[in-house]
């Protein structure tokens, strides 16, 4: 086995060797980027649990890596397995939860975007002695649910925000870009936008699917085409506004583009003015307090928040103060 | 016609049960536990419940891409119906019966009436219930999901009989899998000893002259697709009932892992050859699968590659299988 490995790993570096020699690009790439140091912290003397985190993650969405990385990193501090599985149908969700307590973990944390479909299973692990905390979504319903505690924004109070953010930015006819149909938390985020937005214009949904992204650019130019006076589009996701500053520029439509959460490429948009700002919600901050509010439960009895919801947004991330967050945003914990 | 069935479709299936179940044994430490057993069974319930009456479409020829958005539909036809009228929830589960069987007729009616191919009918049904779905939940309720009707007159009933579970043991049993139980012995029933069973075999081995000898394959085809909407009401019922609330947007591609479930099971593509039985096991290693992964704790970014290898592999066993016994 080992020989096998050091010949894989000389076939490895024979390849890259000729790789580079091949041909190097002289900027950008793998080598640009600062390598993140904070994986050399030192790990909690606790013992050895086992944590399970179940998301309603669509495969692919930059937001949940950046929710994963937190978790991971608090996981590895804390001397904790992480398990992490995720399905955007609620009773798949439901099972996930299922199978975690057949497994046996310490603690479970959830996202709660379908809480009527995951209550029964929610209260099962309860019922088993298993310490729950939710995340990023179910902040209506999670105490009744029996969970310890919750960390996330309130998708309304976000939405009303940016409402009321592009009503004093003058706008006058708004699209809201939902790209999950079917999506408790984005529905909530666009009614959101057109309470917050009140009298001053109009908010008109579209609906789009993420898992298609020409579709989701075609669906948004064939949009702005059709309706010349829409003059903000507001999406729920960054790669979603990334790809509608490409539609805005296809459609010859003098539409601004604002957006809901961040990701690296969001960074450069908002630094050169394609996008005018995103509302974040720290997704990081997330994932990270999930797993290390777990372990301080289960190592020393500590609730954060003290059975009160602890609120991880809404921020207006825009030019003013992109730089503070871009050197994370450029190491992906952003 | 007799000599055929004896070549035992679901029989590679079996093998590919025992393979699965030991992988999972040997490297997940919570898929030993007879707990776990109890969620392995119901989540091949779910896909089994389906797998039965796709299987028998599929022995008659056809194939039905509308099941998984008509198992949502007929959900939310039920659930909306008598919260917004503020009937006994008995009432939206009659209704949405009739429903469900009138997808299905639509579907069958329209096959036979204009041959065009079923995957090409039902792909155009599958994306009108999936727009109807959304928007229409979308008009009555105001949102994407149905308002909670767990406090309505009859649901308490309703859930006894499509959504409880009992004990044995430590082992929690799902109703669902009783019903499944009783779904594949119906199935197997219809195919083996009815005359009805051996229309749906002749109609999909080779219409023409199935129709020269007298069966009607008008109605059998027509029945069979009425028969998803049956399980596909039924299984809407279970989604209901467990979970207080639809979500609109949900049942899309379940109709490709039922179809999957059928032909691990033994089911052929081209028609005219399958059995409950295997759809049954077929329905079992998706099962097995799904939550082995899981159990086993790897990496989620891998499971559906991992799901996929699984299943190419229970599926090449099977034909391996399949080949050895029809070579003796």
């Amino acid at each position: 086995m080992t020989t096998h490995r050091t010949a894989s790993r000389m076939l490895a570096i024979a390849a890259v060797l000729t790789l580079a020699a091949a041909g190097c690009s002289s900027e950008g790439g793998k080598q640009e980027e600062e390598k993140s140091d904070s994986g050399n912290t030192g790990v909690a003397d606790t013992p050895r649990y086992t944590i399970a985190m179940i998301t309603h993650e669509v495969p692919g969405d930059t937001f949940w890596d950046l929710v994963r990385k937190g978790a991971e990193a608090a996981a590895k501090k804390d001397n904790i397995e992480l398990r992490y599985s995720n399905n955007a149908d609620g009773p798949e969700q439901a099972n996930l939860i299922q199978t975690a307590i057949d497994s046996k973990v310490n603690g479970i944390a959830v996202t709660l975007a379908k809480p009527d479909a995951l209550q029964g299973a929610v209260q099962k692990a309860v019922a088993a002695g298993i310490p729950v905390v939710a995340l990023n979504a179910g902040l209506e319903q999670w105490k009744a649910m029996g969970v310890t505690e919750f960390f996330g924004q309130d998708e309304s109070i976000a939405g009303e925000a940016a409402g009321q953010r592009l009503a004093q930015d003058g706008a006058k006819k708004v699209l809201c870009v939902i790209h999950e149909q079917g999506h408790v938390a984005l529905e909530a985020r666009c009614a959101g936008v057109k309470k917050g937005f009140g009298g001053a214009g109009v908010v008109e949904n579209l609906n789009v699917n993420s898992k298609d992204m020409p579709s989701v650019k075609s669906t948004i130019t064939a949009k702005l085409q059709q309706d010349k006076s829409v003059d903000r589009v507001i999406t729920l996701g960054a790669p979603i506004a990334i790809t509608a500053v490409e539609s805005a520029k296809e459609a010859g439509s003098a539409a601004k583009i604002v957006t809901f959460d961040t990701n690296k490429e969001l960074v450069g948009s908002i630094r050169s003015g394609d996008v005018q700002w995103a509302i974040d919600q720290q997704p990081y901050l997330q994932g990270y307090l999930a797993v290390d509010s777990l372990w301080l439960y289960l190592t020393n009895g500590n609730v954060i928040g003290g059975g009160q919801t602890v609120l991880t947004g809404p921020s207006f991330i825009d030019q003013k103060n992109i730089e503070s967050v871009a050197q994370y945003a450029e190491k992906g914990t952003r | 016609m007799t000599h055929r069935l004896l070549a035992r479709p679901e029989l590679g299936s079996v093998v590919g049960v025992i393979a699965i179940f030991v992988f999972f044994f040997a490297i997940a430490d919570p898929f030993r536990q007879a707990t776990s057993m109890g969620t392995v069974l119901y989540v091949s319930s779910t896909i089994g419940i389906m797998a039965v009456p796709v299987a028998l479409l599929m022995i008659g020829g056809e194939f039905d891409l509308s099941a998984g958005v008509n198992v949502t539909a007929s959900a939310l036809t039920a659930s909306m119906l008598s919260y917004q009228l503020s009937l006994n929830v008995w009432v939206g589960v009659f209704v949405s019966l009739l429903f469900a069987l009138g997808v299905g007729f639509f579907n069958g009616f329209l096959v036979t009436t204009t041959r065009i191919p079923s995957f090409l009918v039902t792909l155009g049904t599958f994306l009108m219930l999936q727009g109807a779905n959304i928007a229409v939940t979308k008009q009555v309720s105001g949102q994407v999901a149905t308002d909670n009707i767990s406090d309505m007159d009859g649901f308490g009933a309703a859930k006894a009989i499509f959504a409880s579970s009992f004990d044995i043991g430590s082992v929690t049993i799902r109703i669902t899998v009783l019903w499944w139980l009783l779904f594949v012995a119906v199935g197997t029933w219809i195919l083996l000893r009815t005359r009805a069973g051996n229309w749906i075999f002749a109609v999909g081995g080779n219409e023409d002259s199935a129709r020269a000898v007298g069966v009607p394959v008008r109605q059998t085809k027509i029945a069979l697709f009425m028969g998803v909407g049956l399980c596909a009401w039924f299984m809407g019922m279970h989604r209901l009932f467990a979970f207080s609330t639809v979500q609109s947007g949900e049942g899309v591609g379940n109709e490709f892992i039922y179809i999957i479930a059928a032909v691990i099971g033994g089911c052929l593509l081209t028609g005219g050859y399958g059995s409950a039985i295997g759809a049954a096991f077929g329905a079992l290693i998706f099962g097995m699968t799904n939550q082995g992964i899981v159990y086993a704790g790897w990496d989620a970014d891998w499971f559906k590659f991992f799901l996929g290898v699984m299943l190419l592999f229970a599926t090449v066993l099977n034909m391996w299988v399949r080949r050895l016994a029809v070579r003796r």
